[in-house]
Parts: structure tokens; C-alpha cells; sequence
């Protein structure tokens, strides 16, 4: 057997997605009260462009894009809005956010234009993945048409399709391929279009067979390379994919674009597949809700907005006492203060740890294992920088290229002596930047 | 419910490797060695490892009253360092030398840097070789095994490389018979310090870690390779002189030193390049000291100077940074 293609680095944490790999994806029925942050993406947040009392549809843009590094939002179903007001957020803030009561009729709003994605211009697509709010689903939410949109002097030859799904206990994207392959499919030659590319990978892990064959089916007979991957954490981090895929490694400070890449996710392309030929918005995806916390761990098409409470509920509700909640998955999700926090377009799993499955305990002294550096996906020396930026000598963590941190947990994950590595290496990148905004 | 979930940032999962257990598993791995000493030294191993483990362990807990310190007796390191240099003891030392070596350990190898992680020198070694310098006398006079069971008394003797080394000092020459131990060599029928003497035992709880990935192989190939391919130059230069390669790996402490003494992680380097380059350095100086140095042993000298120079070579073999070009050192 050929060696499955790679990167160096990274690790093997226990991927505990036997509890959900297996479950079709159910439909989430509406909540009571949808809270739809108006921000839900990076760049700039929407701005509200409904009332308190509204009616709104299913669809219906709530929240206006503000600038071009923005999307607007939409309503998620049809009802009533009741509030405009801050509300918890994954961020664990309180940030602006349409509430809206569903009125159970899920009406789509009656200008919705379907298209034929070869009739329309490269623009008109783009245009239309802006206007459905299309942003990368499989955690960053950047605006999906910028990154199809890279300056002239980056030409791009090679599209990149991310299904790896390399954090643990998530399954999303692993369901999507399996149940609607064809949608992914669709997705791929409208950014194939867009982008004027013929060089085009699908990265799958390798843990993922059924989904790999199905995909290898779909895309018979075309030029998409559907290639299965190492079984390595981060294998789906945008660098380490590029790597393994193409070979090319992205500049350090460099983005995809340097070396003639796009890597879109696979949920994304899904997206892209319906806004671009039903012109539907981005106001659903799927969501792995699993751990040892929750009842019944399932995958579901879930509303954007729906609060984690109501997902939960889906799932048979809470096993135990939790100890922790988590949005996204372990190794790079973030904790939550309260199942409140609504389900947004980046939502790929909410993640509930039992009281008991968690330990707290103090870290230690670094014992120069070397864990952490043999771990490190990004080739540092997680244990040097975490120990500078704890004296605050922030020009040395720079020197120590701090800035490439991918903050992807590896070093921590492997850290015998629980050493808080990723938490002190952000810190030393939030300096770092601070630093640098000074000097301008 | 929010007052009792937690709030760390990610990653929310662990290896659940952690460094009481990293630690407890070189202990383990060090037992079939102990058990060894035991059998061929009989009860003044057993006394030298219960002082030295035991010392050891009250020192750091003395320590850390003094220095106010959180008591980290429960990580194990301090158990380990006071094994390792009852295992780099020779058998008829008394025990209130056992004693003082692992009070040097604790406290002059590793609690005045700032305690475990902060020690720049092995501190089981750093204790043999100051006790091999203050007290020559007991430190080396070494006595034959005297198996559990066979009613032999011990009796002195020299160690394999004691008496090469005298030999030819003496005559130029390579004792007679020489090449006849191997048999025993392996098995550690042969004398030496109490935990240096099996190859096997070693050997044993060296595959138990590398399998526990406490240790990778780097250091020990590179050392352990190092001194069969010098010394085996010097052999081929003059097999009347120089000892054969195979003498070099298993007699005096060889292996003891690249699997157990020269891979703690505190005095090495953490990048595999930076091992392969320490391991080396460990390998060369341990063949010249032996060859050419006035003992006839160097692997404590070796580790000891390589660890030393860890900080540098850490220095010189920084990985390359994911999207950077090999960095030219500055
Ligand atoms: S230092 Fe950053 S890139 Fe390296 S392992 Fe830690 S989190 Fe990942
Ligand atoms: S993993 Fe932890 S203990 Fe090991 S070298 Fe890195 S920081 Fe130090």
C-alpha cells in the first residue's frame, strides 16, 4: 500500500466518533426562540435591518453586511422578531443578536432566485455566495467570497476541499459527505468555476472509508483528486493540508493564496451548492452534539440560531452533571459559560464533558520532554516561547516565531507537566501584535 | 450550573500522560536491574538502594520545608534519582556514602537550580562523580558477585575495564583471557557498579520504555553506536592494545548510562537532531576517557560534559519553523 500523504508533526489523540460516525443526520426541529448573533463571522458585524414586532421570513436578510470582509445574516425560519439586544455569545460576551419567535409556518421569503451556475458570471456567483451570508464552515467563518477573491498578483491554481475532520468526536462533515454527496459535489464546480481551476483535491481522513468510496463515486469520471489521509491530528489545519496534499508549504506569515491556494470545507461547498443554484442562505448546517454529558449523542441539521439548550434536549438531554461545554470540538473548541450561547454558522459540534471526566489539576515544572516539540505541527519550541512570554520577553518569543502558531493544541495536549502551552503562546501573539500596531 | 463548569481554554483533552507517571515508569523499568544487583550482590545492594532511594526522597522533602517550596515528592523524580545512583554505586560502598551521595543529589544536583526541571546536570551523576572525587578509595573498590544462594563471600576484585586499563598501563597489553567473560558479561556476572553490571536487565527495561515512549532512540543509538564504532577503529588499528567492540558495550556502564542516565530529559536536548548530536558527544568522550583517560571509566565524565552543552546544541538544532527556510544560526 502506497503511504497515505501527510504532514510532520502532530499527533494521535483517542478520536471517540463510534458514538456518532454511524447516525444519519436528523432534522432539528425549531426552537422556541431563535437568537441569531449579528455577528457570526470574522470581519465586521452585521448591522440590523428589522424592528422589534417585524414579521419576518424564512431567509429574509435581518442583518446588513458592513464592508467587504462581511456577510449579512438571516432570519432562520419564518416568525416574529421580538428582541434586538445583546445576548450570550459563543465568544462569552453578550453581543448584539435578532431574536426571532418562529410562527411554525418556516416560510421562505418569496424572492429567493434559483439559478444555473454555468449562466451566471464569475461575479453574479460571487455576489450571490456575499448576499447568502456563505462563510468557511468548518470553524474559521471567513467570508467564503474574499477568500474566492485573492488580488490579482496571487494567481491561484489548485482548489483544496477539506473533509478531514480531524478533531475529535466530530462527525458533521463525515455525515454531509455519506448523505448528500452530491450537494458537496455541486459545490466543487461552482468553485471550480469561480476560482478557473483544474487542479482540485478532496483531502479525506483516512478514518472515513465509507465516505471516501462515496466520494470517489461521485466524482468518477472527473478530474477532482479524492485522496485519503493519515489519520493525524491536525491533518485538516489549512497549512498541514496544503502540505499534504500539494507539497507546497505555505510561507511563514504567508496564507493559502501565496502559494496558489484556496482550501474551501466541504460543509461550505454544500452551502455554496445551494445559494449559488436555489439562491437559499446559509441558515442551517450540521452539528455533531456528543460526550459522555449528553443523553444521546446524535448529528443534526440544526438553524442557525437555535440555542445549545434546545440541541441538547434533541439528544436526550444531559447524562449527568456537566463539567464542561464546548463549541467545536476538543482540541480547538471553545468552552462555553452556558447552554444559552445560540448555534451559529461555524457550530460544527457542541461537546459535553461529564462532571468526573475532567480533571483539574496544577501544572508543573517543564521537564524538557520534548513532547511539545515533536509534537508541534508548526515546528517550534512551544516549551521556549511558553517559558519567554512568561518573563514577558515578547521580542524573543517573536524571534522564536511565535506568530506561526496555528494554536492547534498538540503541545499542550502532550504536555506531561499540564503546562497551559497554547493559552500562553495566544497570549504571547496577542503581545506580539499589540507590539506591532504600537511601532505603526 | 455555570459556577461549576469549567471555563480553560482549549485543548479541552489530555494525553493523560503526565509526569508522576512518565517518572514512575522509568522506575519500573529500572527494576529488573535492582532485582539483578540483589541477586548477584546480595543484601549490600539492597541496603544501598533502600539509603539511596530512601535519602534521596527525605532530602527533597527537606528541601521543600526549607525553601518553602510545594512538596513534589509525589512526581517521583526524587525516588528515581536516589535508584539510579544506588545504581551507580559500587557494591561495598558504606552506606553513610550512600547517604551523602544522595544528599548531593537532591540537594547540591537539583534543588539549589530551582528544583526539578531547572537542573542543568544529571543529579544522580553529578553526586557519583563527586563522591568519586572525594572519596576515590570506597568509590572504587569493587568486589566480585557473590550470587544469592552460592555461599561465596565477596571477594575484592577489579572491574573488566579496571583491568584492561591496568594491564596496559602495566604491560602495553591487553590482559590474557579476556575475551572469555562475555557470556557472564552479559548476564552481569562481573564486577562493577551494582545496577551497571546486567546487560540484559538493562536491555529489559530499556525495550519497557522505549514501548511506554518515555525514551526515543536518538540518544541511545547514537551513544551506544558511537563507542562501538571508535573504539572499534582503535581496535582495528591494534586489537593488542585496544579492546574489542564488544567489550566497550558490555562491560562497565554503557548501557546503563546511554538508556537511563543519558536520555533524562532535564539535562538533554529536546529536539531529535539535538539528541543524535548529544548522544554522539556522549559516545566520543566516554571511548577517549576510557582509551586515554586516567580512569578507566568515562560514561558519568561523558553525560555529564554533554549535558552541559545541551543548552548549546538546544541552540544550534532548532527545528525548522513550518513555512521557513533552514534558519542560519545567529
Ligand atoms: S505551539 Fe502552536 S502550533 Fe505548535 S503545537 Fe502548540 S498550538 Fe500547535
Ligand atoms: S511537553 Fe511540557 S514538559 Fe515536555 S518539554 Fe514541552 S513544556 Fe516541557
Amino acid at each position: 500500500m502506497a503511504r497515505l500523504k501527510t504532514f510532520p508533526g502532530g499527533l494521535h489523540p483517542p478520536d471517540n466518533k463510534a458514538w456518532t460516525a454511524a447516525k444519519a443526520i436528523e432534522i432539528c426541529p425549531l426552537p422556541e426562540e431563535l437568537i441569531i448573533p449579528l455577528s457570526q463571522h470574522i470581519g465586521a458585524p452585521a448591522e440590523a435591518c428589522v424592528a422589534v414586532g417585524d414579521k419576518v421570513k424564512k431567509g429574509q436578510v435581518v442583518g446588513r453586511a458592513k464592508g467587504f470582509v462581511s456577510v449579512p445574516v438571516h432570519a432562520s425560519t419564518s416568525g416574529e422578531v421580538t428582541a434586538i439586544e445583546p445576548r450570550p455569545h459563543a465568544s462569552g460576551r453578550n453581543l448584539p443578536a435578532v431574536v426571532i419567535a418562529p410562527d411554525g409556518e418556516d416560510e421562505w421569503v418569496d424572492d429567493l432566485a434559483a439559478a444555473d451556475p454555468e449562466a451566471l458570471s464569475v461575479e453574479e456567483i460571487k455576489d450571490r455566495l456575499r448576499d447568502a451570508g456563505i462563510v468557511g464552515m468548518g470553524g474559521a467563518t471567513f467570508p467564503a467570497h474574499v477568500k474566492l477573491s485573492p488580488p490579482g498578483e496571487k494567481p491561484i491554481d489548485t482548489l483544496i476541499l477539506n473533509g478531514v475532520e480531524c478533531e475529535p468526536y466530530l462527525t458533521a462533515d463525515h455525515r454531509l459527505m455519506l448523505e448528500t454527496p452530491g450537494k458537496v459535489r455541486q459545490g466543487i464546480e461552482i468553485l471550480r468555476k469561480v476560482l478557473a481551476v483544474d487542479n482540485i483535491y478532496l483531502g479525506i481522513e483516512a478514518n472515513k472509508p465509507d465516505a471516501i468510496a462515496q466520494m470517489r463515486e461521485e466524482c468518477a469520471g472527473s478530474d477532482i483528486k479524492v485522496e485519503a489521509l493519515e489519520v493525524k491530528y491536525p491533518q485538516g489545519a489549512e497549512k498541514q493540508l496544503i502540505l499534504a496534499l500539494t507539497g507546497r508549504e505555505v510561507p511563514s506569515g504567508g496564507l493559502p493564496m501565496d502559494v496558489g491556494v484556496v482550501v474551501q470545507n466541504v460543509g461550505t461547498a454544500a452551502a455554496i451548492a445551494d445559494a449559488v443554484t436555489l439562491g437559499q442562505p446559509l441558515i442551517e448546517r450540521i452539528c455533531t452534539v456528543t460526550g459522555s454529558g449528553v443523553n444521546e449523542p446524535k448529528n443534526l441539521r440544526v438553524r442557525v440560531g437555535t440555542p445549545l439548550a434546545h440541541l441538547v434536549e434533541q439528544c436526550g438531554g444531559l447524562d449527568g452533571e456537566p463539567s464542561k461545554l464546548i463549541m467545536g470540538g476538543p482540541m480547538m473548541g471553545m468552552a462555553q459559560l452556558t447552554l444559552d450561547v445560540p448555534a451559529t454558522r461555524g457550530t460544527s459540534g457542541l461537546l459535553i464533558f461529564r462532571r468526573g471526566d475532567i480533571k483539574v489539576r496544577e501544572p508543573g515544572p517543564c521537564i524538557r520532554c520534548g513532547r511539545c516539540v515533536s509534537a508541534c505541527p508548526a515546528g517550534l519550541l512551544p516549551t521556549t516561547i511558553a517559558a519567554y512570554a512568561r518573563l514577558s520577553m515578547f521580542d524573543e518569543t517573536e524571534e522564536f516565531k511565535a506568530m506561526d502558531c496555528i494554536e492547534c493544541g498538540c503541545c499542550s495536549f502532550s504536555c506531561p507537566s499540564l503546562i497551559p502551552l497554547v493559552q500562553t503562546l495566544r497570549y504571547a501573539k496577542g503581545a506580539i501584535l499589540e507590539k506591532r500596531r504600537k511601532m505603526q | 450550573m455555570s459556577d461549576q463548569l469549567y471555563l480553560s481554554s482549549s485543548p479541552h483533552i489530555h494525553s493523560g500522560e503526565t509526569t508522576d507517571k512518565v517518572m514512575r515508569a522509568v522506575i519500573y523499568s529500572l527494576l529488573p536491574a535492582c532485582g539483578v544487583a540483589i541477586y548477584f550482590f546480595g543484601l549490600p545492594a539492597l541496603m544501598l538502594l533502600l539509603v539511596c532511594t530512601v535519602g534521596a526522597v527525605a532530602f527533597e522533602a527537606l528541601c521543600a520545608k526549607l525553601f518553602h517550596s510545594k512538596l513534589a515528592i509525589a512526581d517521583g523524580s526524587a525516588a528515581l534519582t536516589g535508584i539510579l545512583l544506588a545504581l551507580n554505586l559500587p557494591p561495598s560502598a558504606p552506606w553513610w556514602l550512600a547517604l551523602l551521595g544522595a544528599a548531593i543529589a537532591i540537594i547540591v544536583g537539583k534543588q539549589v537550580y530551582g528544583g526539578l526541571g531547572y537542573n542543568p546536570f544529571n543529579p544522580a551523576l553529578v553526586a557519583r562523580v563527586v563522591l568519586l572525587i572525594s572519596f576515590p578509595v570506597q568509590m572504587t573498590s569493587w568486589s566480585a558477585p557473590a550470587p544469592l544462594g552460592s555461599g561465596v563471600d565477596a571477594l575484592t576484585t577489579a572491574t573488566p575495564l579496571g583491568e584492561w586499563k591496568t594491564a596496559v598501563m602495566l604491560t602495553g597489553k591487553l590482559p590474557e583471557g579476556m575475551a572469555s567473560g562475555f557470556g557472564s558479561y552479559f548476564v552481569g556476572n562481573m564486577a562493577g557498579c551494582i545496577g551497571e553490571v546486567s546487560a540484559i536487565a538493562l536491555l529489559l527495561g530499556a525495550l519497557y520504555l522505549f514501548w511506554k515512549r518515555i525514551i526515543t532512540w536518538q540518544i541511545p543509538v547514537s551513544f551506544i553506536g558511537t563507542v562501538v564504532v571508535v573504539g572499534g577503529l582503535f581496535w582495528l588499528s591494534d586489537a593488542t592494545r585496544y579492546p574489542d567492540p564488544l567489550f566497550h558495550l558490555l562491560t562497565g556502564g554503557l548501557i546503563l548510562g546511554a538508556f537511563f542516565m543519558a536520555t533524562d530529559m532535564v539535562t538533554s536536548p529536546v529536539t531529535g537532531r539535538g539528541m543524535l548530536v548529544y548522544g554522539f558527544g556522549c559516545g566520543l568522550v566516554t571511548v577517549l576517557i576510557r582509551l586515554f583517560g586516567g580512569y578507566p571509566e568515562g560514561v558519568s565524565f561523558a553525560i555529564l560534559l554533554m549535558n552541559a552543552a545541551t543548552p548549546l546544541i538546544d541552540r544550534y538544532t532548532r527545528p525548522r519553523v513550518f513555512g521557513t527556510v533552514a534558519e542560519v544560526e545567529r
